[in-house]
């Protein structure tokens, strides 16, 4: 692999990954007890099975751009997402990103089925970075978008589970995000509802969002995208226009 | 010129992070907010379905110590005011054990969210600190009213509670770190903690006096235990109305001091690993 060199100066990038490396350990290697620890430990066996989840990946996202991933099970989109969202440090390589990484995947993970709406809300905001006064600041917009006012001061255990996803979503989305990171989660809610989040995405996209969106569904990432890339075993295999690879990611699971 | 919009973006480059123990310090300073919602949420979160609600924080150590106090009051019948004794005993203890618990708990229910997005990763575990000093400051109502029908009144080196309450927290706060950090690799820590907890509670002045626990091993039982330092600064300040010596205070403050250190390092030196376990 050819080294690069970040030149970054003017800002055109708001994602550039450099040799990105990441090598999990396989999970049965991991021990978990001491006891094992110590079986393997006089056996010899602690050396480390592992495998490589992302192959020295080189890829520079623009700024405002709206970013496909597509790959099968395993090929190392998540682990890409997880590295650009700061969540998990590269094994090798090196990761920049320029702005505030949203990741709107698994809405409503943090919330407390005891508290109410209204704490679920400031518990979640924070969670997400946001101080107690910009949570203030947005609070009637949240709880006007996600559609709940009159329950607002109930614990979120009474709430349905769409109840639950637009709330999720309302908070994750009360703020234009930087770069935001799509996990395959537009699907919140019925269909009025997700009309109103894909308006959001709109609004975000206008404003100059940089975008990378996750996908198994081919027709998403050519109406979404402007350009993506197919990843397999951990490798870029194509980078391009989304129907270029849209027709390699084809080729690939008909093999 | 870029604009200043730009200027207040906000970089992250992997390569270029500092020392981890010192970003993790600025993260949750950042995150501090957070920090006080989990509080809120903890303390909001555990009484809510029941009656009595928070009120239940003093009538735990009043129950454990009504109970102490029938069983133990005749075999240490030399210790005056054994009520008051046992309470504040258990004050500091309960602190110090539920901490260090709730640590690993929360640490265990952050671990989900650590794998989706980016946190400071002690903010769980400063929380539970932070919940700990709330609970340890209602459970000191009870100990007054006790204090006010065992005879035994509030002498001015009462005034050295804060002192000994941020010692108490730097203390169990580096033991959580340290917990927390081994128990995402050896989920197994946590069962065993319960069984050294309870060896912890008997080698400690909580319900057996200090003179008795003296005796074992010419007193070096006692002198390799933490918190006999911590529970004796605390019963000095309110139990035995006494200044601590000067040296007992830097003892203890050495100590927790120094388990805070060790456990911030050993936790954020690991903590980066934890997304590739979880």
């Amino acid at each position: 692999m050819s080294k690069q060199v970040i030149n970054n100066s003017d800002n055109e990038f708001d994602i550039i990954l450099e040799n990105v490396s990441v090598r999990y350990h396989l999970p049965d290697q991991i021990v978990r007890t001491y006891k094992e620890f110590a079986i393997n430990f006089i056996r010899g066996k602690n050396k480390k099975r592992s495998f490589l989840a992302l192959d020295e990946v080189n890829l520079k996202i623009k700024a405002g751009e709206i970013f496909g991933v597509i790959g099968i099970n395993g090929a190392g989109k998540s682990t890409l997402l997880k590295v650009i969202s700061r969540v998990l440090i590269p094994s090798g390589g090196r990761v920049v990103t320029r702005g505030r990484v949203y990741p709107l995947l698994q809405l409503g993970a943090g919330f407390h089925p005891e508290l109410t709406g209204r704490e679920n809300i400031f518990l979640n905001g924070t969670l997400l970075g946001r101080t107690r006064k910009e949570i203030e600041e947005k609070y009637q917009d949240i709880v006007e978008f996600s559609e709940i006012a009159k329950f607002i001061h109930a614990p979120v255990r009474t709430y349905s589970s769409g109840m639950q996803a637009r709330l999720g979503f309302a908070v994750a989305s009360a703020w234009q995000p930087e770069i935001l990171i799509l996990d395959e989660v537009l699907s919140v809610g019925d269909i009025a509802f997700q009309e109103k989040c894909h308006q959001r995405m709109q609004e975000f996209r206008k404003n100059g969002t940089t975008t990378v969106l996750v996908s198994h569904s081919p027709e998403q990432i050519s109406a979404l995208c402007n350009r993506a890339l197919l990843l397999d075993k951990g490798k870029i295999v194509a980078l391009g226009k989304p129907d270029t690879i849209i027709n390699a990611y084809r080729k690939l699971i008909e093999v | 010129m870029k604009s200043s919009q730009d200027n207040q973006r906000e970089i992250y480059d992997s390569s270029k992070r500092g020392h981890p123990a010192w970003e993790e310090l600025k993260g949750v300073f950042r995150y501090k907010d957070l920090v006080f919602q989990l509080i809120r949420r903890d303390l909001v979160s555990r009484y809510k379905r029941s009656v009595l609600g928070i009120a239940w924080t003093m009538l735990n150590p009043l129950g454990t110590m009504l109970i102490l106090t029938i069983v133990f009051s005749r075999v240490f019948s030399q210790t005056q005011a054994y009520p008051v004794f046992i309470l504040a005993g258990l004050i500091v203890w309960n602190f110090f054990s539920q901490t260090t618990q709730h640590c690993m708990d929360s640490t265990l229910w952050g671990s989900g969210l650590f794998g989706k997005i980016y946190l400071p990763r002690t903010s769980f575990i400063v929380s539970s600190i932070g919940t700990g000093i709330v609970n340890f400051i209602i459970s000191l109502v009870p100990l007054l009213v006790i204090m006010l029908f065992s005879g035994v009144s509030i002498r001015p080196s009462a005034i050295m509670l804060p002192i000994i309450l941020l010692l108490l927290s730097f203390f169990s706060l580096g033991v959580g770190l340290l917990l927390s950090a081994y128990s995402v690799f050896f989920p197994d820590i946590a069962q065993m903690y319960t069984i050294f907890l309870m060896a912890l509670m008997y080698m400690s002045p909580v319900i057996i006096p200090e003179e008795i626990l003296a005796g074992v091993m010419n007193g070096l039982l006692l002198k390799i235990n933490p918190l006999f330092y911590l529970i004796k600064l605390f019963r000095l300040a309110l139990y035995y109305g006494e200044f601590p010596p000067i040296s007992l205070l830097l003892i203890a403050a050495g100590i927790s001091f120094a388990m805070f250190i060790i456990g911030w390092l050993v936790f954020t030196d690991n903590s980066d690993r934890f997304a590739y376990y979880v």
